[in-house]
């Protein structure tokens, strides 16, 4: 089957239960993406799908066919940092950095549909991610700052749209 | 290993013909190609075993400590390019490989001597013994907060500091004028006309003997410690380059998960692995002794097969072991032992028994925690190649050295013949010193011959884990006619480390504090400030009962005993005026104050909660800190965030609970976390007494439970003494305190 990740179409091979996650890292090799529950509890595999952040160790691959799937490798613009990357360095948020890749994701996807986050913005659509190392206050921190500073927001379709003919492929 | 001499502890040796090697653990005229060809490339020059200076006068910080967020690596590498006298952008990094040369002598000196002081003549200097204990001990640890304490201080500024010396040696004599002419600074020697970059130099000063007492920076001339710099591991933290172990790839590599058996200590008995087989993309079954791996193509493939597994395990009597039976044992093993007179000493200070003989009022309270979990966001993992006798492990690891030494005794190799290529860890609080994962790759490799990458699922992480142990603490006050406490007993199980964790800085005179051991069956470990995870919410508990019991403030209370100590004073006062004390409270709220002293680091926290209908929030937590001197203010103030965080979850809701013999709890469903919606405000204020300098990564967590029961308390009347807070129920009357 096929994949659109990154606006690159990759051909797979996974049974159609796969997580969406394992492919990603196992057979792109985009290991940005974390795996840390299994259970959509941890927020570290989160990936966008058509936008929108999905837990991907539950999210089968053959549910994603067709669809924009954006990870952290592919928020950046060459090289650049995305401006919620920056944020994040600029509040030196990560410490042992693990939950990282997802926090951002959730906090893309969240700056991407509302531009000035309340603190019960940030709440609700950061709640879902554990940091083990507890950098909530920085996190917050960032995302405010990122809002702020009337960041660029990224709009994943209009890059997946960029990518190319995206077919629809079936399970297997 | 030959013997160390004093004079060991800084030496120098000349490798490849022109560079220079000066360092810790380098013998005198050992000439070490081993060392270099692990740090070294084309055109740079060793200067050290912890720094190096290439061509373009670029330096690199050789540094002996793994990275799992404390920020140590970028710290260790202000204290070096300080010292060196060399800009901060000109300095980057690389952690020193697994290899004995980098045995951590700091860290092991700690372990010989606790945490006692070294008195200052001897900072800089320091004997080569403890290089010799850590080398015995093959530690490359990285723990106990020590790394800037003991590492740093002890080592990089030292090693800068030599380096720099040396070069300015060198450089006097290549221009034959006197050293006290020239000058050294941001990487360049000049001597008022003339000016060259330490590149220039570095080849002659291998050739010199390195200096036993190079000469330190005093405070006023540090011009990057004490400056907050930007982590150096952060910008691949953002964009998922960072490499972590479960990210470690190498070409024809498998995977595999596990199933270990459930209760600690039984073995495998039989397996039925035919339903696992049929999975496709199974490639094989592995029997280890107390567990079954399925590897496969896949990490999914694996997880799914081990489902299908039908395994029996041989039990040795732990099957009936439960968290009450544990809490009974240790209930009869506390109250024989005082009646057998079997208490182990900690302090046995004045006359106690006398003391509670003529006391006005006597207070007894019983205070307990449950087994905890590390819960590293990153599940355990570890890829393993063991081929034509030699193995590699690419793995994140807390002891890199002892990875490779415990992995050979478990496979029965030399560990010559063993590799570890250490990775950033997705959290380590203590989990990462332990191998077993690694081992166990290395086995299913063996067996299979091929690169396995094993991981563990959520569920195997936390249900065999080294757990933070559970313990029992009980305590008795003897008090006089105005409330004060005269003696303080305290009779708890297990001593671990560190040794002081359950003394008390508090002027009460007569004191007896001894530990009973009551050993289980549960697999115990360092959990992120070790004993003091406990002690600290004994302690600190105690100390407010009777505080309310004596009618005084908690605050002034503990105040009033501490004025033998004015370094603890100043941080406690401190936090209560940052935190407005004694300011207004509106209903359902509350404030907690508590204080510890953990290596070498003193920390008084307090908290603010409000009490809703039986719900705890927790609105801010003040922390002030005095670590002697915050080489990176920022770092310290992130660890005190991270360390708070840590606790405040333990204490609301950790625990790990034991049924038949094994853990109950599983996934973060089971094992729940404070996120975002529930986290407080933390504000932190930094002291820099210029005492000895202490540690940063352990220190905030210790107070921040008994800060926020005594909060609750404060807040409800309603005083916790067992962990976690979620087991109460908070939605009561005002309760009164059972005093005896």
């Amino acid at each position: 089957m096929e994949i659109t990740v990154n606006g690159k179409v990759h051909t797979i091979e996974a049974e159609s239960d796969t997580p969406l996650l394992w492919v990603v890292r196992e057979q792109l090799g985009l290991t940005g993406t974390k795996f840390g529950c299994g259970i959509a509890q941890c927020g570290a595999c989160t990936m966008h799908v058509n936008g929108k952040p999905m837990r991907t160790c539950v999210l089968p691959v053959g549910a994603v066919a067709g669809a924009d799937i954006t990870t952290i490798e592919g928020i950046g613009n060459q090289g650049e940092l995305h401006p919620v990357q920056q944020a994040w360095v600029d509040a030196q948020v990560p410490q042992c950095g693990y939950c990282q890749s997802g926090q951002i994701m959730s906090a893309v996807a969240l700056l991407a549909s509302n531009d000035d986050p309340s603190d019960e913005d940030i709440n609700r659509a950061m709640s879902g991610n554990v940091c083990r190392c507890g950098m909530y206050g920085r996190i917050r921190t960032a995302i405010k700052s990122a809002a702020k500073n009337e960041v660029a927001i990224y709009d994943p379709k209009a890059k997946g749209a960029q990518s190319s003919n995206v077919e629809e492929v079936t399970n297997g | 290993m030959g013997k160390w001499t004093r004079r060991s502890f800084i030496a120098a040796g000349v490798v490849g013909g022109t560079a220079l090697v000066i360092g810790v653990g380098i013998r005198p005229g050992n000439r070490n190609r081993k060392l270099e060809q692990y740090v070294t490339s084309d055109g740079e020059h060793l200067v050290n075993a912890w720094v190096k200076i290439d061509a373009q006068n670029q330096v690199t910080a050789i540094v002996p400590h793994s990275e799992m967020g404390q920020g140590a690596q970028t710290a260790l590498t202000q204290m070096l390019a300080d010292e060196l006298d060399v800009d901060w952008d000109a300095v980057s990094f690389i952690e020193a490989p697994a290899e004995d040369v980098y045995a951590n002598g700091p860290v092991g000196k700690g372990f010989v001597l606790g945490d006692t002081k070294i008195p200052n003549a001897l900072v800089g200097t320091v004997d080569g013994l403890f290089q010799t204990v850590a080398n015995s001990m093959h530690l490359q640890i990285t723990g106990g907060s020590a790394s800037v304490r003991a590492t740093g201080v002890y080592g990089m500024r030292v090693a800068g500091a030599a380096a720099k010396e040396m070069l300015l040696e060198a450089a006097a004599k290549q221009w034959n004028v006197p050293v006290a002419s020239l000058t050294a600074k941001s990487g360049m020697i000049s001597d008022g006309t003339r000016r060259e970059p330490y590149a220039t130099f570095v080849a002659a000063a291998g050739e010199l003997q390195p200096p036993y007492t190079p000469k330190l920076k005093t405070a006023d001339e540090f011009t990057i410690m004490g400056k907050s710099k930007p982590r150096l591991d952060i910008p691949s933290k953002v964009d998922g380059t960072a490499m972590f172990g479960i990210d470690a790839k190498i070409d024809g590599m498998v995977y595999a998960t596990i199933a270990a058996a459930p209760v600690f200590g039984a073995t495998l008995k039989s397996v039925d692995d035919s339903k696992a087989r049929e999975v496709k993309g199974v490639l094989d079954v592995v029997k280890l002794d107390d567990a079954v791996a399925v590897v496969a193509n896949s990490y999914w493939t694996a997880q799914k097969a081990v489902a299908e597994l039908d395994i029996e395990w041989q039990n040795v009597g732990q099957d009936t072991v439960d968290s009450k039976s544990i809490f009974e044992q240790f209930q009869n093993d506390i109250t024989a032992a005082v009646a057998n007179g079997d208490v182990k000493a900690d302090i046995d200070a004045g006359d106690s028994d006398a003391a509670f003989a003529s006391a006005s009022r006597i207070v007894e309270r019983q205070y307990k925690v449950p087994y905890l979990a590390h819960a590293c966001m990153e599940p355990m993992n570890a890829l393993a190649l063991v081929d034509q006798g030699n193995c590699e492990v690419w793995t994140g690891s807390q002891n890199p050295l002892g990875f490779k030494h415990q992995i050979a005794e478990a496979i029965g190799f030399e560990a010559d013949n063993v590799k570890v290529n250490n990775f950033f860890m997705g959290g380590g609080f203590g989990r990462r010193s332990r191998p077993d994962a690694a081992i166990q790759a290395a086995k299913i490799s063996m067996q299979v011959g091929k690169p396995v990458k094993l991981i563990w699922s959520r569920e195997e992480d936390t249900q065999h884990d080294f757990y933070r142990p559970a313990v029992l603490s009980k305590f008795r006050a003897a008090l006089d006619d105005a409330g004060n406490p005269v003696a303080w007993e305290n009779h708890y199980v297990d001593k671990h480390e560190p040794a002081e964790a359950p003394l008390i800085p508090y002027a009460i005179n007569n004191q007896a504090i001894g530990s009973v051991d009551s050993p289980t069956h549960i697999p115990f470990g360092a959990w992120r400030s070790v004993d003091h995870s406990q002690h600290g919410f004994f302690t600190e508990s105690f100390m407010d009962e009777l505080a309310i019991e004596a009618g005084a403030d908690p605050y002034q209370f503990r105040m009033d005993r501490l004025k033998a100590h004015p370094r603890h004073q100043k941080v406690l006062s401190v936090a209560a005026e940052k935190a407005n004390w004694s300011g207004p409270l509106g209903k359902g709220q509350g404030r907690g104050i508590a204080l510890q002293e953990s290596f070498g680091s003193l920390v008084a926290e307090v908290v603010e909660v409000t009490v809703t209908k039986g719900e705890v929030s927790v609105d801010k937590v003040t922390v002030v800190v005095d670590a002697g001197f915050a080489v990176s203010p920022d770092g310290v103030k992130a660890q005190m965030e991270s360390g708070v965080l840590y606790g405040l979850t333990a204490a609301l809701h950790g625990e790990v609970s034991i049924e038949n013999g094994r853990v109950v709890q599983g996934n973060f469903d089971t094992y729940p976390m404070v996120r975002m919606d529930t986290a407080p405000q933390i504000d932190t204020h930094i002291i820099n007494s210029m005492e000895s300098w202490g540690g940063a990564g352990e220190p905030g967590t210790p107070g921040i439970a008994p800060a926020l029961t005594n909060a609750i308390y404060a807040a409800t009347g309603t005083r916790i003494r067992d962990l976690p807070v979620s087991q109460y129920d908070l939605d009561v009357d005002f309760v009164e305190s059972d005093s005896v």
